[in-house]
């Protein structure tokens, strides 16, 4: 870990000019991520800019119905709220299926979309990676790809987001809440938050330098099932091989976003006009531009047949 | 003493304090966190430094230049020691690969570097700043593509073993299976990392670190430092598990010591995780063929047990055929290994080598051979029961029990609840049962121990025996007490010290009958110190209560001991009873699982081991040891994998989020039954060890389970999803 400096800002202002000013420079709010990161030199910023203590972390209900998640409201204490277990189900059970307890009692609703993948080639500094060292090549192509991506990937990158929550938001429509440098305010869709990795896998999401995150909206409640299926290798404290988040309507209509699968949540809304036609016609949509490698094309199938297991709970 | 005729009665048997559920005598010190591990020691006279230890980029090849310029100018950084600088250190007699010195690069994340600084973090941060120049060289790293080039290794690990006419019994055998099987290489990935202290006064170094045998280390130490072993001294009272990982000196050691030297200050050295699997030793892959063939009453004809694993140059094969020469009976029979040159890093001991591997294979195949018979796996095992070495007739088992394992386990477990494969359901869950054989050898080592007795009457035990969680502490005192007599409280321990007489240490599962039995050598000649002192004849004398009794004599023993004290020292060495007698130990594994039909995830119902293993000396620890291996067993079959990146040669899931081992949520119930029976032939204790018996044969129990449930048969573990999802009902 690299010598650093370290400021408390004073407001989301304040902190987004500070990291304007300074490239170099990282939000810190519970460091989950971040502080493993820069103990393996993958990230090395010069300066961290504390947004703890800015007001945003409250949990509040919107003019429209829906819920206002602050930046740094705690996985645990979000997975706990009980507007989002009773109307926002399957984010609540995004959450607990994420990390281990301590983890998430740290970790923070914008820190959790901005973690960075699990690829194990970009935790070895040894290893050639377009992500940590860009135009370095990929050495995971061609290399031990089991967990990695199987669509939406490239030439240049075959990661995976690690995230279970942002899976959950993006089948519940969420927009992300912003403030750039000079003050100027946005909101971005979650579907637009994570980009594809094309052949500029180190830049993962659509903030500009210093633009901050202050908080992710939910909008009213849709109703209906809410499921989020997390399979992996052990039963708990491991990254998705594939998840479902699906919201599923009486009549058998839905959403579905999937994890593990692709550098960002992968939602195609097309794939959900087939939901009533079952699991194989939504994947097939879903799924339909997968080049998944030769240890990793399991995850189609087990993409299908999670989602088919998913279904058969919306409807039992 | 030499222990060369069965044991008799001796006051062992007495079990007053022997054999009874005694908690763990360290127990508090660990829950309190005064137990003090390697790197924890603190002397706040000493002035430490830390040394961050870099490993090599490559798999193979040469290091043409190291530059540390700026890592030396960085903030805090005392000195950075290369491996260029000292040449080609003398590596230790127990390790294959070079821990550190010499441009030679024979493995990934071997010790290239070390820089030392005021603090961790100072020395971590200038760790990334040292450039090196390599000559890469291609290497061999993919075992099944070196197959062809795999040939017969050392004779003394006995690489093929022949009895009767195997080719000929099994072409004419009815019932045939004739299957390849597969274990990955697996990583110890115990909890507490390699590390070490290392002080110099003069020339002799003192060194804490953690080690599961100390004289080992020690000797291998003091080659590698080029100084007589007297100079060095070693210190690992507290473990935080080791596996095997720690049986061999490891580089942490020296790093700390050269560094030391090169400051001139204690300077302490940890491995950090994501260095250890490349680092360190691995329990090799393996790619096993098993041919059985029966005849129609279930009886085996004819066995044969091949195994393929990889080295470095000089390394030796994983031994996984050696219980398929004693396990069943089968008048034609043949074993045989071979071993590939890999350039991965070194092939080593992880618990139970061998047999745990070895057992993954065989008890799947007779899994599937009781199958084909139409035989209950438990009777088909029952009806190739034998009592005598399968290769030596005229040898008998000491004590073989098997029998008994297994008929108790399928009482206790509902074994007749087992259902035909893929027919059981509970909701999406499928549901099935498995069981399979556990077999370990009980091997015995040399093992020393000194015991004092004061005028206050405490009985002071010295041993440089390690406790690695085992609780080798507390079935230490227990020995210690019964035998003079004391109340548990009145026995003290020091363990892991290079300065007390050498132990057999922990490894092999011979730690715990060796080790006490040590210390029952030694408190026999403490008894005849006391009576000596007294005036008694020692085979008199009755030491109970405190007290030493001869007809209506008694004395206090702190009366004995006086104001000098009395001392017994001894160590226990082994006759020839173990040619004569074949020793092992067993167990019966029995598991149910449950199959996600959608997803294919395994998870774990039940679990339940019975283990006959002479006698228990501690029903407490022995448990632990046992759902411990349990657990390890769990993980072999579901989720354990070094992954191979068979181009850039290393094990790419290197650290504790990578390489998968059981979590609290993947271990269910889980149950052991020790069966009360003592085997003389072992030891004055009449116990044998438990710690390696727990894991044999648990992963094939799962993965007939998961066979049970599915009707899938995987005979590539782990077995993870992916090699069943293709195979699963239809459900979409």
């Amino acid at each position: 870990m690299r010598a650093f400096s370290y400021e408390r800002a004073a407001s989301v202002e304040a902190a987004a000019q500070a990291a304007a000013h300074n490239p170099e420079s990282r939000f810190i709010a519970g460091g989950t991520n971040l502080l493993d990161l820069m103990k393996l030199e993958i990230e090395k910023p010069s300066h961290l800019i504390d947004v703890n203590g800015l007001g945003l972390d409250t949990i509040e209900s919107t003019a429209e119905g829906g819920l206002r998640i602050g930046a740094v409201v705690r996985n645990t204490d979000l997975a706990a709220h009980e507007t989002v277990r009773r109307d926002y189900g399957v984010l609540a059970r995004a959450l607990v299926a994420g990390a281990s307890g301590q983890l998430r009692n740290r970790a923070t609703t914008a820190g959790n979309l901005l973690q960075r993948t699990r690829c194990p080639y970009f935790y070895d500094p040894n290893q050639p990676c377009n992500k940590r060292l860009p135009g370095s090549g990929c050495s995971a192509i061609g290399g031990i790809t089991r967990q990695l991506g199987v669509v939406g990937t490239s030439e240049a990158c075959i990661a995976t987001h690690p995230s279970d929550m942002a899976v959950a938001m993006r089948a519940l429509d969420a927009i992300v809440d912003t403030v750039k440098p000079g003050g100027e305010r946005r909101s971005i869709p979650i579907a637009d938050f994570h980009r594809l990795p094309g052949n500029t896998p180190h830049i993962e999401t659509e903030l500009q330098q210093g633009e901050i995150i202050t908080s992710v909206v939910l909008p009213p409640p849709i109703g209906g099932k809410h499921i989020y299926r997390k399979v992996r290798d052990r039963a708990s404290y491991a990254f998705a091989l594939v998840s479902v988040a699906a919201v599923i309507q009486p009549d058998g209509t839905g959403k579905v976003a999937v994890g593990g699968v692709a550098h960002k949540p992968w939602r195609i809304e097309a794939a959900e006009s087939e939901l009533p036609n079952g699991a194989r016609a939504t994947v097939s949509i879903l799924m339909a531009d997968a080049r998944p490698t030769d240890q990793n094309s399991f995850k189609v199938d087990l993409l299908e047949r999670t989602l088919g297991a998913v279904l058969a709970g919306a409807r039992g | 003493m030499q222990f060369d005729k069965p044991a008799t009665t001796n006051p062992i048997d007495q079990l007053k304090v022997v054999g009874k559920p005694i908690h763990r005598i360290d127990g508090e010190l660990k829950t309190t966190g005064r137990a003090t591990y390697a790197y924890e020691w603190h002397d706040p006279d000493m002035q430490y430094a830390y040394g961050y230890p870099v490993g090599a980029a490559i798999a193979k090849g040469q290091v043409i230049s190291i530059d540390s310029s700026v890592a030396k100018q960085a903030h805090g950084v005392l000195d950075v020691l290369t491996t260029l600088d000292l040449g080609d250190l003398k590596k230790g007699k127990m390790n294959t690969a070079r821990l550190f010195g010499g441009k030679q690069v024979q493995h990934y994340h071997q010790a290239i570097a070390v820089v030392v600084a005021e603090t961790f973090e100072q020395a971590r941060a200038a760790a990334t700043l040292i450039k090196v120049e390599y000559a890469p060289e291609q290497g061999a790293f993919d075992l099944r593509s070196e197959l062809d080039n795999a040939t017969m290794p050392d004779p003394s690990t006995e690489p093929e073993s022949s009895t009767g006419d195997f080719h000929a019994a099994f072409v004419v055998a009815p019932v045939t299976l004739d299957a390849e099987y597969s274990t990955p290489d697996q990583s110890h990935s115990m909890m507490e990392p390699h590390a070490s202290i290392a002080a110099w006064k003069g020339e002799e170094v003192t060194v804490w670190t953690s080690s599961q045998m100390i004289d080992w280390w020690r000797s291998d130490l003091a080659i590698t430092l080029g100084i007589d072993k007297e100079k060095v001294h070693l210190m690992s009272p507290f473990i935080g598990g080791g596996f095997g990982g720690k049986l061999f000196l490891r580089v942490d050691a020296v790093l700390a010591a050269l560094a030391a030297k090169t400051v001139g200050r204690p300077v302490k050295v940890a491995l950090p995780r994501p260095m250890m699997p490349n680092n360190t030793t691995h329990r090799p892959a393996t790619i096993q063929r098993i041919r059985i063939g029966a005849e129609q009453d279930g009886k085996i004809t004819a066995v044969a047990h091949e195994s393929w694993s990889g080295d470095l140059p000089g390394g030796g094969p994983e031994t996984a055929v050696m219980q398929t020469r004693l396990l069943y009976s089968g008048d034609n029979r043949m074993t045989a290994m071979k071993l590939a040159t890999l350039d991965l890093p070194e092939g080593n001991a992880m618990r139970a080598p061998g047999e745990a591997p070895g057992l993954m294979a065989l008890e799947i195949a007779m899994d599937e051979m009781a199958e084909k018979l139409g035989l209950d796996p438990i009777e088909f095992r029952i009806i190739n029961d034998t009592q005598v070495d399968p290769e030596h007739p005229e040898r008998p088992f000491s004590y073989r029990d098997l029998i008994g394992c297994l008929r108790l386990g399928a009482e206790r477990f509902g074994w007749d609840k087992r259902a035909r494969p893929a027919t059981r359901r509970e909701g999406s869950w499928m549901i099935g049962m498995g069981v399979a054989t556990a077999f370990r050898n009980n091997l015995v080592m040399t093992s020393g121990a000194r015991v004092t007795l004061d005028q206050e009457g405490i009985i002071t035990v010295e041993t440089d025996m390690t406790d690695i969680g085992t609780g080798s502490y507390t079935i230490i005192a227990q020995t210690a007490a019964e035998m003079m007599g004391v109340d548990i409280e009145k026995v003290a321990v020091q363990l892991g010290d290079s300065r007390f007489p050498v132990s057999a240490g922990s490894g092999g599962q011979f730690g715990a009958n060796s080790a006490t039995s040590g210390v029952y050598a030694a408190c026999v000649k403490l008894r005849d110190a006391v009576a000596s002192k007294l005036g008694f004849n020692s085979a008199d004398a009755i030491f109970e209560n405190g007290q030493v009794r001869v007809g209506n004599r008694s004395f206090p023993l702190s009366e004995a001991a006086g104001a000098e004290g009395l001392v017994g020292e001894d160590k226990i060495e082994w006759g020839k009873l173990a040619e004569t007698h074949q020793q092992s130990t067993f167990g019966g594994h029995f598991v149910e699982v449950a199959v996600d039909v959608y997803t294919g995830e395994t998870r774990i119902r039940r679990m339940l081991a019975v283990c006959a293993a002479g006698r228990v000396l501690n029903p407490i620890t022995a448990r632990s040891q046992v759902i411990g291996a349990m657990t390890m067993g769990a993980g072999a079959a579901l989720s354990e994998e070094l992954a191979v990146d068979m181009r850039r040669g290393f094990f790419v899931n290197h650290d504790l989020a990578g390489y998968e081992v059981p979590v609290h949520a993947d271990i269910p119930h889980q149950d052991v039954i020790f069966l009360d029976e003592t085997d003389p032939y072992s030891s004055p204790m009449k116990a044998k060890g438990v710690g390696e018996l727990g894991l044999c044969g648990v992963s094939a129990a799962i993965a007939n389970a998961v066979y049970n449930a599915t009707g899938i048969r995987v005979r590539d573990y782990p077995i993870t999803l992916d090699k069943l999802i293709g195979r699963l009902p239809e459900v979409v």
